[in-house]
């Protein structure tokens, strides 16, 4: 199974790809929609990409829409990937 | 201080062009010249079952440079209008500050279908099994209005910003209308244009109608406007520019003038759906004379819009005759039918028409048709040029004709 730093690894990798963004810029810190510049539109993709990339479904709405740094994507995803494990 | 509608002129300063005959002005403008065809055999449409495989095609066009937000909301032939948009603007010596926030700069794009968007959507849709799958950029693709919702949007313009949409005479009418708002002081410079997808998806039911030329063995002889040879159009796309400005806003900041609008009308046949009267174009053609103040001899060149059909070609040349006089025994002008070498660029057509008609004026030419070895009889009289030719023409008349008898001509007058 996937570590957790694995998977912050992972979901850095695949949305600097996505969103050609700097790896660098993408501390746990770092809000998505200010230090990011994603937007809403962007956060649709992002939940594409990241379902595709972990095959587990992103469908709790709500807390997606909670969701403000990095590191609460992260936190997000490592709880969805222990639920599934 | 704004000017009365009566002495506002309209004039270009800008051209940009993406097609198949290159990605650039100059490359264009050689190809032009060298009479350098754009169309070619697409193996894919005829593995497809399309009764012609031909078509104009774009190679090497690089979208790398517009950001990834950008690329995903526009299809590929949005890209090319954008670069089509940022290469008239660099030419205008225009940079988006110029633009940004100004009400009385818009945008109006000839535009009428968006189709590889509808298809792919339909496509993820089924893989995904739940519309969320589809992502973002999509819908903003498959809009008919996409180029201009998008560069409205990345130049943060304040003024008018709509799509044309009016078949094959689309280009021509947004350069038009765009003219028109300028003129009449809605507004004071329009970047404008036209776009037309190079797809299998877009052209698949056009195809099953047997509209597009067979001659598959010898993909550049196969648009052949005005011959007695032809067997049907070839299809093509791409995108074309050009900023319009109001021609004191436009001396003011020092602005090279590259050619004035000088007036444009457009008519219907309201006739048949596909085949086309003759007598609307006629009277497009005299209708935009009349509103210029000028008489047929006052033109020297037209880019017909001669898409290389039987019924088209005949009744456009019949009406060029019956216009010009040429049945009286005048000379009439020099018709120049460029889509021998482009084939059909459909909803950019009446707007590349122009940049064509202005890259070759600028090189003092007019690019030849050699596809053309026997005229149609209702061509007669008329001088169509077979080989380039040195030629500065001072009024040139552009024609665009479309499904639903529409029709759309320009008069341009070149800046000596």
């Amino acid at each position: 199974m996937m570590s957790d730093d694995e998977l912050r690894q992972k979901v850095v990798e695949v949305l600097a790809a996505e969103f050609e963004l700097d790896p660098a810029d993408m501390i746990p810190t770092a809000t998505l929609y200010d230090d990011l510049d994603l937007d809403s539109l962007d956060a649709v993709d992002m939940v594409v990409v990241l379902e595709k990339t972990f095959a587990f479904k992103l469908s709790d709405e709500e807390r997606l829409r909670s969701i403000r740094t990095m590191d609460d994507l992260f936190i997000f995803l490592i709880d969805l990937k222990n639920q599934s494990a | 201080m704004r000017l009365p509608a009566e002495n506002r002129q309209v004039v270009v300063t800008g051209l940009g062009i993406i097609s198949s005959l290159g990605l650039d002005r100059q490359r264009v403008q050689e190809s032009l010249r060298l009479g350098r065809s754009g169309i070619e055999l697409v193996a894919e449409r005829k593995e497809r079952g399309f009764r012609s495989g031909l078509s104009g095609v774009i190679y090497g066009f690089d979208s790398s440079g517009l950001k990834r937000r950008y690329r995903k909301n526009l299809p590929e032939f949005g890209q090319w209008a954008w670069a089509s948009v940022e290469q008239a603007l660099e030419q205008a010596a225009l940079v988006e500050a110029d633009l940004a926030n100004d009400e009385r700069c818009g945008l109006i794009f000839g535009n009428d279908s968006s189709v590889v968007t509808g298809v792919e959507q339909c496509q993820l849709l089924a893989e995904a099994g739940e519309s969320r799958g589809i992502g973002s950029g999509h819908i903003f693709r498959l809009l008919n209005s996409t180029v201009t919702l998008n560069i409205a949007t990345k130049l943060q313009l304040h003024g008018c910003s709509w799509t044309l949409s009016a078949a094959c005479a689309s280009g021509g009418m947004a350069i038009g209308q765009a003219a028109e708002l300028i003129s009449s002081g809605r507004q004071d410079r329009m970047i404008c244009g036209g776009a037309q997808e190079i797809s299998w998806q877009s052209m698949c039911s056009f195809d099953g109608l047997g509209a597009f030329s067979r001659r598959e063995d010898d993909p550049a002889a196969a648009s052949r406007p005005f011959d007695v040879g032809r067997d049907g159009l070839v299809p093509s796309g791409g995108a074309a520019a050009l900023v319009l400005e109001e021609k004191e806003v436009a001396v003011q900041r020092g602005a090279t003038i590259l050619a004035e609008i000088e007036s444009y009308a457009t008519t219907s046949d309201g006739h048949h759906v596909s085949v086309p009267s003759g007598e609307g174009i006629g009277r497009a053609m005299a209708m935009a004379l009349k509103q210029g103040g000028l008489a047929a001899a006052d033109i020297d060149l037209v880019m017909a819009h001669a898409t290389s059909t039987q019924v088209g070609d005949a009744k456009e040349a019949k009406a060029l005759v019956q216009l010009f006089g040429v049945d009286q025994g005048k000379d009439g002008p020099i018709i120049a039918a460029t889509k021998a070498l482009t084939g059909h660029e459909f909803w950019m057509a009446g707007a590349s028409q122009v940049v064509y008609a202005l890259l070759m004026s600028q090189g003092g030419f007019v690019a030849g048709h050699r596809n053309l070895e026997q005229a149609d009889d209702a061509c007669q009289g008329l001088r169509i040029a077979k080989q380039t030719m040195e030629f500065n023409p001072s009024r040139i008349l552009c024609n665009a004709s479309g499904f639903g008898g529409v029709n759309a001509s320009l008069v341009v007058r070149v800046t000596p």
